[in-house]
């Protein structure tokens, strides 16, 4: 399809294009940079509206960008984590004012990004958005410029992102030597026209490990927990999401379209993957004393789990997948809610700092609680439902050993997670003034909360939109 | 028809949030709403159970609601004889244990939120007839259970609380994939416990495999030697209502677990781990009688008697015999009304003395004659006197499995004198001898706690002289088990 042609199915993106760029100017002008991020809610909201699933997979752009089921299904979802990661970042307070306009800016663009990577059929157009998103974020891990953690942060994100890109490519450029195209579909009929080609089931695994570098999957993590801990909260509560989400999302398309032939060697690959994740993630977040990086590691952990539903690759494990990422940002972004207003209360992000808790605000602990439950996988919260799906694919493909490592590191997971909550429940307030709670923090909360608990106790809605968008 | 078990169900979450919306300096309103709610609960089940038909081996009062209809997850509610005395027991002892609260005097709208909370987790336990359905009741009663232990509990209080938890979890994680091993297993795919239970087409391999990883859930709840060890420090630790009922009704619902999943759904691999379960039953009552008889704190000796009295109910679900099954079923309904008394009593002595060293007591049976006659009635009831329910199961159970484990049943019985010698010893203790001058104050059990250990005797000593009433409630469903898992009609 030319671009004129494609341009009624690009609505939502031109809308993000244009609210950034419009921010960008008024920024210059405008004083109340809070005006800005409404400004920028308001084209997320707007842009939302015209989201469609098209009746035919639309490829646009001459194959490039492919609007179809799955793509309209994280496109919704970036768009949610978009509006919250905006209302996070409006109630912020450590943020250098002068910069804050420029940051809606970004995180629009941003949100086009990531959209791409979930619409992308074409590895080229995979590797644009992928390096697109990558560039953003480093910018905003580093936002807080006079912060060394915050410079440390963006450095060290930008230094693994490279080498990761850089291996993406030579496996990119391997395969386009190989089939001579770079279209997933083309590069399945070769793949599946030949046989075994060990060059290409390498450059497959080089492809995989600049995937795995996204979602942070050990041994591809080792920058997460810094970046995680450095970059201003509502940055690092979406680059917990929102690029791991998408980054799920090209993974599961590039394998499942282009690779399906290989099914047998990715799937190997990624349960090893899961089992290293979700066991380092776990056993280092136990010892953890500062509560961003103890949710740094529970993402880390968190991202095993979903791995999980890939390994199967049926059509449980696979809805599992997205089923268990819409659950993980809610209750993620959830959870970093509770944490902004903390640290803007307290100015640390220390556990010790939430003693007493339940005392001074009760809602509060009880919103912070109710997240790490459904962190933990205990029903009957929305994270109970995306694990029970992806334990349910691995059974189903009958990965048993994976399946008992997946238990116990659940065990070990709950129980960082109520360190948390003992801190809230048990132990005593230093004084006890509630905490301030701003308006667009609260309504973050409020949408986290109660998507928690609805998709926890009505999830057939989602299951069933999860089974509709797997079209690959 | 009116939905009796949802409104059992969910009138405590309704409760919990009435409570939830009234301040918190309301003490005295929230009280009243967690009574009413649970005393409602309470007579919805004693109606469930008065118009139970105990000649019908089925499911009744069955409601049934599509829930997650991709993966046949239905909201299935349904009791039968199995079930039936476990929905009576939590809802009388939740009745009695929101009464015995009453002397929680910290964070009261928290306690009593959470407390219904956990009522509604352990009556759907009870009355879940799908698997999904079951689990997320399973873990419901988790996390208010972690609080009450680590709010309002003893010095250790938070080490006890998160011990529990993650025992229970781990246990349960396991369970969770053998449950879905069943789906996976069974065509059509369906977590149904009566269609699974109707049909069981597995090999006998994967029943191994199945009944191990359910049994570790359940075995954990029990707790069965040697996954005891998070019994002691949570029961030491809780406050008095919250020992009450996890010694009551918590217990209850692994061993309910091996009746009502673990034999109907894997019956070739439950028979061929038949052995097994003894061996380990006997471990567990022989054990935990001589701790039990080695401990100066009193809770921690009544805690250690669980793990010996919950040994026989094991004993007898090991044996897959008539007397054994009608045994293990008794014995469940009858420890958790005498334990839950003993605790009650344990309870009423540390309110007034702040220590539960059994040293430190002495002469008490002069200074408190009605405390004195309550605790010796509890602890005979509970060493197995006859006249008195806990003679009858015992020896149910040791009659159904001395049919088929002769050596074990025989070694099992040494658990019954070391209940008298424990029992015995410690009301000795605390009872007899001089009076401990330090307690020649102390005021005999007040009307509110004779109100909650009263019913609790009644019951005891109804069964105790005619049994044969409850027996004929659950007996046709039981020996319907049996039959179904090929046992001896006996």
């Amino acid at each position: 399809m030319n671009v004129l042609a494609s341009l009624p199915f690009f609505i939502t993106e031109s809308i993000l294009i244009a609210a950034g760029f419009l921010i960008l100017l008024l920024d210059l002008f405008v004083e109340n940079k809070k005006a800005l991020g409404w400004l920028a809610f308001a084209g997320i909201l707007v842009s939302a509206f015209f989201i469609r699933v098209p009746a035919e997979p639309q490829p646009l752009f001459f194959g490039h960008f492919l609007v179809d089921p799955f793509s309209v299904f994280f496109k919704t979802a970036v768009l949610g984590i978009m509006a919250m990661t905006v209302l996070m970042t409006l109630a912020y307070k450590a943020l250098p004012p002068k910069q804050e306009g420029e940051m809606y800016a970004i995180l629009s663009f941003l949100g086009v990004g990531l959209i791409m990577m979930g619409s992308a059929s074409n590895l080229l157009m995979i590797f644009i958005s992928i390096e697109f998103v990558s560039l953003t974020s480093y910018i905003l891990a580093g936002f807080e410029k006079k912060d060394p953690k915050s410079n440390e942060a963006a450095l060290k994100y930008l230094l693994f992102g490279s080498v990761a890109s850089g291996v993406m490519l030579y496996g990119m450029s391997l395969i386009f030597g190989l089939t001579g195209t770079t279209e997933l579909l083309g590069i399945k009929a070769a793949v599946s026209a030949s046989a075994l080609n060990h060059l290409l089931l390498l450059a497959m695994v080089l492809l995989m490990v600049g995937f795995a570098f996204k979602i942070s999957a050990a041994p591809f993590h080792m920058w997460a927990p810094d970046v995680y801990t450095g970059a201003p909260t509502p940055v690092t509560a979406f680059l917990t999401v929102g690029p791991k989400a998408l980054g799920f999302a090209v993974l599961l398309r590039v394998l499942m379209t282009a690779f399906t032939p290989f099914i047998f060697y990715w799937s190997a690959i990624l349960a090893a993957l899961a089992a290293l994740t979700m066991t380092f993630g776990n056993v280092i977040a136990v010892s953890q004393t500062n509560i961003k990086r103890l949710l740094a590691y529970s993402s880390i952990a968190q991202a095993g789990y979903i791995l999980m539903g890939a390994v199967a690759a049926t059509q449980i494990g696979l809805s599992g997948v997205l089923i268990y990422i819409v659950a993980y940002a809610f209750t993620n972004l959830g959870a970093f809610v509770v944490v902004i207003i903390a640290a803007n209360h307290f100015g640390t992000e220390d556990i010790e700092s939430y003693a007493g808790l339940a005392k001074r605000s009760p809602f509060l602990a009880a919103a912070l609680t109710v997240f790490f439950i459904s962190l933990a996988g205990i029903p009957p919260l929305a994270g109970f439902i995306g694990k029970f799906y992806v334990f349910a694919g691995i059974i189903q493909g009958r990965f048993y050993a994976l399946a008992v490592i997946a238990a116990l590191n659940s065990a070990v997971a709950a129980y960082y997670y109520f360190k948390v909550v003992k801190q809230m429940y048990f132990t005593e307030p230093k004084d006890c003034a509630p905490l301030a709670q701003p308006f667009p923090l609260m309504a973050a909360l409020g949408i986290a909360f109660a998507g928690v608990f609805i998709l926890g106790v009505c999830p057939a809605p989602l299951i069933e939109l999860a089974r509709v968008s797997l079209s690959f | 028809m009116f939905p009796i078990l949802s409104a059992t169900v969910f009138l405590p979450i309704a409760g919990m949030i009435a409570i939830l919306l009234t301040p918190k300096t309301q003490t005295k309103l929230i009280r009243q709403i967690a009574t009413g709610v649970s005393a409602v609960v309470f007579l919805l089940s004693a109606i469930a159970t008065l118009q139970f038909d105990s000649g019908d081996t089925g499911m009744q009062f069955v409601e049934k609601v599509a829930w997650i209809p991709q993966m046949n997850v239905f909201y299935h509610l349904g009791i039968d004889g199995i079930s039936i005395p476990m929905v009576f027991l939590t809802g009388l002892l939740g009745l009695l244990a929101c009464v015995a609260s009453y002397g929680i005097e910290v964070r009261v709208k928290e306690y009593f939120a959470l407390y219904l909370l956990l009522l509604t987790g352990m009556m759907g336990t009870f009355i879940a007839l799908d698997l999904f359905l079951f689990y997320v009741f399973w873990e419901v009663v988790l996390v208010p259970m972690y609080f009450l232990i680590g709010i309002w509990g003893g010095p250790r209080k938070e080490y006890a609380a998160i011990k529990f938890f993650l025992y229970t979890l781990a246990g349960s994680l396991f369970m969770l994939l053998g449950i879905l091993a069943l789906y996976f297993n069974s065509d059509p795919h369906t977590f149904d416990m009566v269609q699974l239970a109707a049909v069981h087409p597995y090999s006998l391999g994967f029943q191994k495999v199945i009944f191990l990883a359910l049994f570790l859930g359940f075995a954990i709840k029990v707790p069965i030697w040697p996954f005891h060890t998070w019994l002691p420090d949570a029961h030491v630790e809780a406050p008095t209502p919250i020992s009450v009922i996890l010694a009551g009704v918590l217990l209850k619902m692994g061993t309910y677990g091996f009746m009502r999943i673990s034999y109907p759904l894997v019956p070739d691999g439950a028979r061929w781990f038949g052995i097994y379960m003894a061996v380990l039953a006997l471990i567990g009552i022989v054990y935990g009688g001589f701790v039990a008889l080695a401990q100066t704190d009193f809770k921690k000796m009544v805690a250690y008697s669980s793990v010996s009295h919950m040994g026989f109910v094991i004993l007898g679900l090991s044996v897959f015999t008539y007397s054994g099954f009608d045994g293990a079923l008794l014995q469940m309904f009858n420890h958790g009304t005498i334990t839950a008394g003993l605790f009650l009593l344990v309870g009423v002595l540390y309110d007034r003395t702040h220590t539960r060293d059994l040293n430190s007591f002495g002469g008490l049976g002069a200074r408190v004659p009605v405390y004195a006659a309550m605790l010796m009635l509890f602890s005979l009831a509970s060493l197995g006197l006859p006249g008195m329910s806990g003679f009858v199961s015992e020896f149910l159970c040791l009659l159904g499995s001395f049919t088929v484990y002769k050596y074990i049943t025989m070694a099992s019985c040494a658990g019954i004198i070391l209940g008298a010698a424990y029992l015995l010893f410690m009301m000795q203790r605390v009872l007899l001898g001089p009076l401990n001058p330090k307690w020649k104050e102390l005021p005999e059990i007040n009307g509110r706690e004779l109100f909650t250990l009263v019913p609790l005797i009644v019951i005891i000593l109804l069964i105790g002289i005619f049994p044969q009433g409850i027996l004929n409630l659950f007996g046709p469903t039981t020996h319907a088990l049996v039959d179904a898992l090929g046992g001896i009609a006996r």
